[in-house]
């Protein structure tokens, strides 16, 4: 639980960020609230000559509206997001989400945008961001650009993001009137993460018929993914439950599910299809 | 006298400190120069120790000393083991590893450094090289033929074979008219004291002293062993025991580490610290529970229990700690539970396994057979189709039965049993829940009852029956100013005593309870005392406590007498701190006064010595038994697997009670802990014996959302032990609740024909274990 030596930065700025980050290039690490890279450190996992500390990049903390998207800087600690009323009004999945990570402590250090590029496959917040359609703005010194967020996760712990890129920025979409969400979860016992976590976004018309259906599973597989079997199940169908229920036996469709200590790869996919049906119930009833 | 503070619940004057962060652990000690250790661990479960390359080490920045085991393992004795079994076998447990490892986190070498960064990043540069051996990690293949040996000097993993019988066990069995059979694992689980363990050691070469701090149950135990180990005169050994941030049996040993530090600070001339990664406290401090056994029960159709069979497998790990082959003897002793059942065989082997010692983890011995005891109770209820409650009262012993002997030679000093039972199943409404159970499972609903009766034995104990001594010592020293100074020689460390054994003395005296100071834990200021374990304080250490100020009260109400003009003490009254004569009230002494008077000495009676202090040695004349009886309400979701709480209710009976509070916060922190073995612990090693449980983010144990509502209860049947009538709680909870829960969800499972399921009940066992029904 003792790290080795490294050499710590306490940049104020994104610029200032990028320049020690292109100075330093692999042998940095970008440190935002530690809650993931920290614990890496204390065992050595990640023993990173030079960390780079955002937590004084203040130009990355806010969550603010533009037009009909959200906007959500990157140093945002998942506290804020949990107690955001722009975002429990305007987007209820994510701060819904935020609130059953970790405990606490975690949420008041913990930020978003640490916890997208750290990518660890039972985290909570891909599901929603999957769900959400969001995007990540990334920049380096070379300049900027977006990502959608089904192209943002690569693999476990492995994101998109190139050497020498900074995520600043998370967008979701405001979602359209008849829309209801829901993130369910169930605990890893020891860590709290996902075993299991399941976003839905649903939107329904006033005769019942699905419009939209965006679902995001996390936990499950090696990296967080859409459920398109089950969107396609529930598109253009009126919905009622035996609809909701034989569109989530498609849940673990087309992947392979993780296996450990905590559950079994047949589990987790039962999980992912139980828990896909119960979040659907909780969205409809939520539009 | 009237009681002011005594059964009421006094807030624990422990708190203040506590809670506002101004106690004292281990790493909080800080002494001058300064050095820190870090332990070079093995990383296989077996392996031939070859080359130790630690040049690279030694010259690494701020490296003082390196040490493997070839350097120590003259300078420093064996990691002992106390207790004595019939053909014991006690292999030679070196404080580091010599010639071959045994376990994944032996300690093979230590580092010393200026700093704990520059200690820790010499551990990365010493070069071990292994031959590494088969591990055998499962007990059952350790004692088979043609495993691999652990300590080949003995040719087998056999540790011991441990045989307890009464009665006539083979009548029992012809009589019987069904016999019921269950094999049951009882997991090996880790006990995850919030402080890990930690030393800090000191030697004063003027004085020819070594001081220890140590994060410790024990302290004056662990004087003596260490003085042993060092080759030093046990009086030139101070053990303190700073604040200690729980232990649950773990820290009731004598670990390598800290003979290891009290050598390094000797060798060395510089204070050394040592304190423990969390990895390496779930690596390297002792296990608990660790049992397979089968069981059998020979039973009447009415329900009585004729007798009982069990043959158990202890893990043991790789080498024996203080009390690791003890534990399963106690399970043993109290295999016939609260029943009266006359007949009784016990068989234990111990095994050797290439994983961490097992010992004593919170009711050591007993939850394991309190648990085998209540599910077989609930198997033969089940098997007979009878009411599980029912079948308990049948065999419960009736409260004019005390004391009462038990197949395993035991005498039950006082008990109430039907009433602790009667009691729970009002407060839970068990017949309506019954009936509720039968509606929802119409509806396919899983409800579960489960039932726990349990004794356990406590106050530990006479000293006959334990390796060191069973007795507990205090000393009440009444200082000048009238306030008193209480030295006891357990050790608490998170049970509260400092206030309960103040409100004894408070209300014995007269005085406030913040007149009293209770200090425990430094063998420099403390008279030798036996530790804390085995629900032990309050009724061997508190009975001390009480009897050291009865003689106070003595030489204080002779001196009032003198001091008054009184010939008779028998005429002297002593109420609510104040002495006089009985017809004569006006003329008053205070206990202030007389303190003083004791210390100026200007007139004492004829051959009284001045001060105002006493010893008092207490040696009990049996354990207590302290009895009740839980019951847990879950709902099992059929479709996850999930366990949900609706009620828990526990009624206890530690006989008298000294601070409700207290009493409660045990039976809370036990059901909690026994709640994590019945549904989410388990130490995990793999094939290799690797721990794959070896962080918190993997081996889980209860928080707080975890654990439903406790509806605590009690009811008091007092000791004939002790001039106190207290039993002891410090472990109730853990043994009582483990088989409550299971005995619940395995209730709830009832209708798919589900009889038994090992702990821990994760939701994807019990998922399976639907879907295969
Ligand atoms: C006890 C505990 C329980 C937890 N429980 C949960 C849980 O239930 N659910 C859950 O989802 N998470 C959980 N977490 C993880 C927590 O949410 C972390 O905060 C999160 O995963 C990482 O965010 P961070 O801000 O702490 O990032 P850090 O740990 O500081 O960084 C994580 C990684 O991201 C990189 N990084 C950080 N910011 C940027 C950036 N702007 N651009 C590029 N790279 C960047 C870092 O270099 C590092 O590699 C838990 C953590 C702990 C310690």
């Amino acid at each position: 639980m003792i790290p080795a030596a490294f050499e710590y930065f306490r940049p104020t700025s994104v610029k200032e960020a990028l320049a020690l980050l292109d100075h330093y290039k692999d042998e940095a690490k970008l440190l935002a609230g530690g809650h993931s890279l920290i614990p890496l450190m204390k065992l050595r996992l990640a023993q990173p000559r030079y960390v780079i500390d955002l937590g004084r990049v203040r130009e990355l903390e806010y969550i603010r509206e533009s037009g009909d998207q959200l906007l959500i800087g990157a140093m945002t600690r998942h506290v804020a997001i949990e107690t955001s009323d722009l975002l429990r009004q305007r987007c209820p999945l994510l701060a819904e989400t935020a609130s059953v990570i970790g405990d606490a402590q975690v949420r008041n250090m913990g930020t978003i945008g640490g916890s997208l590029v750290h990518a660890d496959p039972a985290a909570d917040y891909p599901a929603a961001i999957l769900a959400l359609e969001a995007e990540m703005r990334v920049v380096s010194s070379q300049g900027e650009r977006w990502i959608r967020a089904e192209d943002f996760f690569v693999d476990m712990l492995t994101t998109s993001l190139q050497p020498g890129e900074l995520l600043v920025e998370i967008k979701v979409p405001v979602l359209p009137p008849r829309t209801g969400t829901a993130y369910v979860k169930v605990a890893q016992k020891a860590s709290g993460f996902a075993l299991c976590g399941v976003a839905v976004v649903l939107t329904i018309d006033q005769n019942g018929v699905c419009q939209h259906a965006a679902v995001g599973i996390t936990g499950v597989a090696p990296k967080a993914y859409r459920a398109r079997a089950v969107e396609h199940a529930l598109r253009g169908q009126k919905l009622d439950a035996s609809v909701t229920a034989a569109a989530s036996a498609k849940a673990a469709e087309g992947i392979d599910p993780l296996e450990d200590l905590h559950a079994s790869a047949e589990y987790r996919a039962h999980l992912a299809r139980v828990w896909c049906r119960r979040a659907l119930e909780q969205a409809r009833a939520r539009v | 006298m009237a009681k002011k503070f005594v059964g009421e619940r006094v807030p624990r004057v422990e708190d203040q400190r506590l809670i506002t962060g101004r106690s004292q652990y281990v790493d909080d000690i800080v002494r001058p120069r300064m050095v820190y250790a870090a332990i070079v661990r093995s990383i296989y479960a077996h392996a031939r120790l070859k080359e130790i390359n630690v040049e690279a080490a030694r010259r690494a920045p701020g490296v003082i000393a390196v040490f493997t085991g070839e350097d120590v393992r003259e300078a420093i004795g064996p990691v002992p083991v106390a207790s004595q079994l019939p053909d014991l076998k006690i292999p030679r447990h070196p404080v580091l590893a010599v010639e071959k490892v045994r376990y994944v986190g032996e300690p093979v070498a230590v580092v010393v450094a200026e700093d704990r960064y520059q200690a820790r990043d010499a551990v990365d540069l010493i070069e071990v090289e292994y031959e590494p051996l088969e591990a055998v990690v499962d007990p059952e293949r350790a004692i088979a033929e043609g495993a691999p040996i652990l300590h080949e000097e003995f040719g087998t993993n056999v540790a011991f074979v441990w045989q307890l019988s009464g009665g006539d066990i083979e009548r029992a069995f012809r009589e019987a008219e069904v016999v019921v059979s269950q094999r049951m694992v009882n997991q090996r689980v880790i006990p995850v004291a919030m402080e890990p363990r930690g030393v800090v050691a000191e030697y004063h070469p003027g004085e020819g002293q070594l001081t220890v701090w140590t994060s410790t149950q024990i302290p004056h135990l662990l004087r003596t062993q260490l003085a042993a180990m060092l080759g030093l005169a046990e009086n030139r050994v101070r053990v303190i025991a700073p604040e200690v941030g729980g232990g649950f049996g773990s820290k009731l040993n004598v670990y390598a580490e800290e003979a290891l530090v009290g050598y390094l600070a000797m060798r060395l001339g510089r204070p050394v610290k040592w304190i423990e990664t969390r990895r390496e406290n779930f690596l390297s401090t002792i296990h608990g529970r660790g049992q397979i056994a089968e069981v059998e029960a020979a039973v009447k159709r009415d329900g009585t229990v004729l007798g009982l069979r069990y043959k158990i497998i202890q893990d043991v790990g790789a080498y024996h700690q203080l009390l690791t082959p003890a534990i399963p003897t106690l399970t043993g002793l109290m295999a016939t539970g609260p029943y009266k059942i006359p007949n009784l065989h016990v068989q234990v082997i111990g095994a050797f396994t290439n994983k961490m010692a097992t010992d004593a983890y919170r009711g050591a011995g007993r939850p394991e057979a309190t648990y085998m005891l209540e599910r077989m109770m609930d198997r033969i209820a089940r098997e007979l189709g009878l009411d599980p409650a029912e079948v308990r009262m049948r065999n419960f012993p009736q409260p004019d039965e005390f004391p009462f002997p038990t197949a395993s030679g035991l005498a039950y000093d006082s008990g109430n049993y039907p009433q602790a039972l009667r009691r729970a199943l009002e407060l839970v409404g068990y017949e309506q829940l019954r009936q509720e159970q039968q509606v929802l499972r119409q509806q396919g609903r899983y409800l579960g009852i489960g039932i726990s009766t349990y004794v356990e034995i406590c106050a530990i104990g006479p000293s006959p029956a334990l390796p060191f001594g069973g007795w507990e010592s205090a000393t009440v020293r009444v200082e000048p100013t009238g306030k008193v100074t209480v030295l006891s020689g357990a050790s608490p460390h998170g049970q509260g005593q400092e206030t309960s054994f103040a409100q004894i003395v408070a209300d014995e005296l007269g005085v406030g309870l913040s007149d009293v100071r209770v200090i425990h834990g430094d063998t420099a200021i403390v008279q030798y005392g036996i530790g804390t374990f085995g629900s032990r304080a309050t009724a061997v250490g508190g009975t001390a406590v009480y009897g050291a100020v009865q003689k106070v009260k003595e030489k204080a109400t002779r001196l009032a007498a003198h001091l008054l003009g009184e010939e008779n003490v028998a005429n002297v009254a002593f109420e609510a701190g104040q002495f006089f004569v009985k017809d004569r009230p006006e003329r008053r002494l205070t206990f202030q006064d007389v303190a003083l008077a004791a210390y100026l000495a200007k007139s004492l009676p004829p051959g009284m010595e001045p001060g105002l202090e006493a010893s008092y040695f207490f040696e009990p004349s049996n354990f207590t038994f302290p009895f009740g009886a839980h019951i847990a309400v879950v709902e099992v979701d059929p479709e996850t697997g999930d366990v949900h709480f609706r009620r828990y209710v526990a009624v206890d009976d530690c006989g008298r009670v000294i601070n409700p509070m207290l009493v409660d916060g045990q039976v809370h922190g036990g059901i909690v802990q026994a709640l994590g073995q019945a549904l989410l612990e388990e130490a995990v090693y793999d094939e290799n014996g690797q721990l794959l449980t070896g962080e918190l983010t993997d081996y889980a144990i209860p928080k707080a959302t975890d654990v439903p509502w406790l509806e605590t209860d009690r009811t008091e049947t007092p000791s004939p032990v002790n001039p106190l009538g207290v039993k002891g709680v410090g472990e109730a909870g853990t043994i009582a609740a483990t088989p409550a829960i299971v005995n619940a969800v395995v209730d709830a499972l009832a209708p798919l024909g589900i009889r038994h399921l090992d702990m821990p009940l994760r939701p994807e066992k019990i998922w399976r274990a639907i879907r295969g029904a």
